[in-house]
């Protein structure tokens, strides 16, 4: 494809072939101005559905709203943190200590005692052999922060795979326009290592160093994650590992 | 799209005209959709459902068919509804988008020869324009459309209303128009620039 720009307009009005859609599709992925164009000339093209307009018979109606009553709705989406990146090790301010006086339990189970979380994979963000290889490893750590409102997110670490998964257990959604995040402790500094996607039970791998890390914090930011490379909202846990 | 309110018989932006129906704030009705709100949606698909069917017969021509299809482009908007991004189209543009791309699907997907068959229209006809006070409005902004649409070249509006109503790929359209292969694609994106600067829409 010599130009693959010049699909944008056909591909706004699906015009095109599928070998040329899934082209054009990952193309889309990474240009960002060919985005901008489809969504500008998709609007176009839907002002012609006005020269066609028709009523629908009146049954239809009955037909759409009884279906939507079986059926419903999706979450939204949370914007996915992108892969590792070394700026997210970037110096952060102190977290200060008085933050640190967070929610409620934390249950340290101790080295190797592998708690079983009956979680439903939904909307895993990592892979179950990923989360088994830290809970069989001989030095995994669990860490059990239970809510108030009965949810629970564990954390397992090991050290010598230099890996942790949180794991969440009916979690509730994030408000609108808000994401749960993780941050990894070091020292006296946070350093983000991931998003949380909505869904009562996830699984998500933290990114960044947690066999160094002096503990976990879950925070509750703006959509997106903080965007200043330390925590900015509400903090919900903060936990501390068991150095081995 | 906010350029799909009737257009006021008094200068002032803000009153509607005298027996003017103004669209509801459809992102509102989608975002509380996204919700859950049956009630929302049914206002949601009052205020659309005759552009949808519309546009979904025009290119599906099957009545039966363009009903099955309607159906499941709504329960797709119902899904979704919570995933409209405002930042990138106005929610009907939105979903238009949707109902444009499953009409297409399954217009391609149905057996070719009956799309083509010229015999076909005799027997199958959509359901007659309903004159009411909406429709009555749709037709002032359909008129706008069809005189910004005048604005392009023939062959821009041909390529760009084979593609966009008769559901064909670029392709197809520069075969049907005895356009060189690949111009046709040329003239539908140059066709869709010119509407949207002449429509003002796109948020350009």
């Amino acid at each position: 494809m010599t130009d693959i720009h010049a699909l944008s307009g056909a591909y706004a009005v699906d015009a095109l072939d599928d070998l040329e859609r899934a082209q054009f599709e990952r193309h889309l992925a990474e240009c960002p101005a060919c985005r901008s164009e489809v969504d500008s000339l998709r609007e176009a093209a839907a002002t012609m559905a006005e020269t066609v307009a028709v009523e629908p018979p009146p049954a239809l109606r009955d037909r759409v709203l009884a279906d939507i009553a079986t059926v419903r709705p999706l979450p939204p989406v949370v914007p996915e943190q992108s892969a590792p990146e070394p700026v997210r090790r970037r110096p952060a301010r102190r977290w200060l200590p008085g933050l640190a006086a967070a929610a409620a339990v934390v249950a340290v189970l101790g080295v190797g005692a592998a708690v079983v979380q009956p979680w439903e994979d939904e909307t895993s963000q990592t892979t179950p052999s990923a989360v088994d290889r830290i809970r069989a490893a001989d030095d995994v750590q669990t860490y059990v922060q239970q809510f108030e409102d009965g949810s629970t997110a564990t954390l397992y670490r090991s050290v010598s795979l230099n890996q942790a998964v949180i794991a969440t257990s009916d979690m509730a959604d994030a408000p609108e326009g808000r994401v749960y995040e993780v941050w990894l402790q070091h020292d006296d500094r946070m350093v983000a290592a991931g998003l949380m996607p909505d869904g009562p039970s996830n699984v998500v791998e933290l990114v960044g160093d947690p066999a160094t890390a002096d503990g976990f914090g879950i925070t509750l930011e703006a959509d997106g994650g903080s965007t200043t490379g330390e925590p900015e909202g509400d903090v919900l846990a903060v936990v501390e590992f068991e150095q081995t | 799209m906010d350029h799909i309110r009737p257009v006021p018989d008094d200068p002032s932006p803000e009153t509607p005209g005298e027996g003017a129906s103004a669209l509801p704030d459809l992102g509102e009705l989608l975002k509380l959709s996204g919700r859950g709100d049956q009630g929302a949606f049914a206002q949601l698909y009052d205020a659309v459902s005759a552009r949808v069917f519309g546009l979904v017969v025009r290119v599906v021509r099957d009545p039966a068919q363009a009903e099955e299809v309607t159906q499941e482009v709504f329960l797709e908007i119902w899904r979704t509804a919570g995933r409209y991004d405002p930042g990138r189209g106005s929610p009907l543009g939105w979903l238009l988008t949707i109902a444009h791309r499953k009409a297409v699907d399954r217009v391609r997907s149905a057996e070719a020869a009956t799309r083509r068959d010229a015999s076909y229209h005799q027997h199958n006809q959509p359901v007659a324009h309903d004159v009411t006070a909406e429709a009555a409005h749709a037709s002032l902004e359909a008129r706008r459309v069809r005189t910004a649409l005048d604005s392009l070249t023939s062959v821009q509006r041909e390529a760009l209303e084979l593609a966009y109503f008769g559901g064909y790929t670029h392709t197809e359209v520069a075969g049907m128009l005895d356009l060189p292969v690949g111009t046709a694609k040329t003239r539908i994106r140059d066709g869709l620039i010119r509407l949207r600067d002449t429509m003002g829409v796109g948020g350009r």
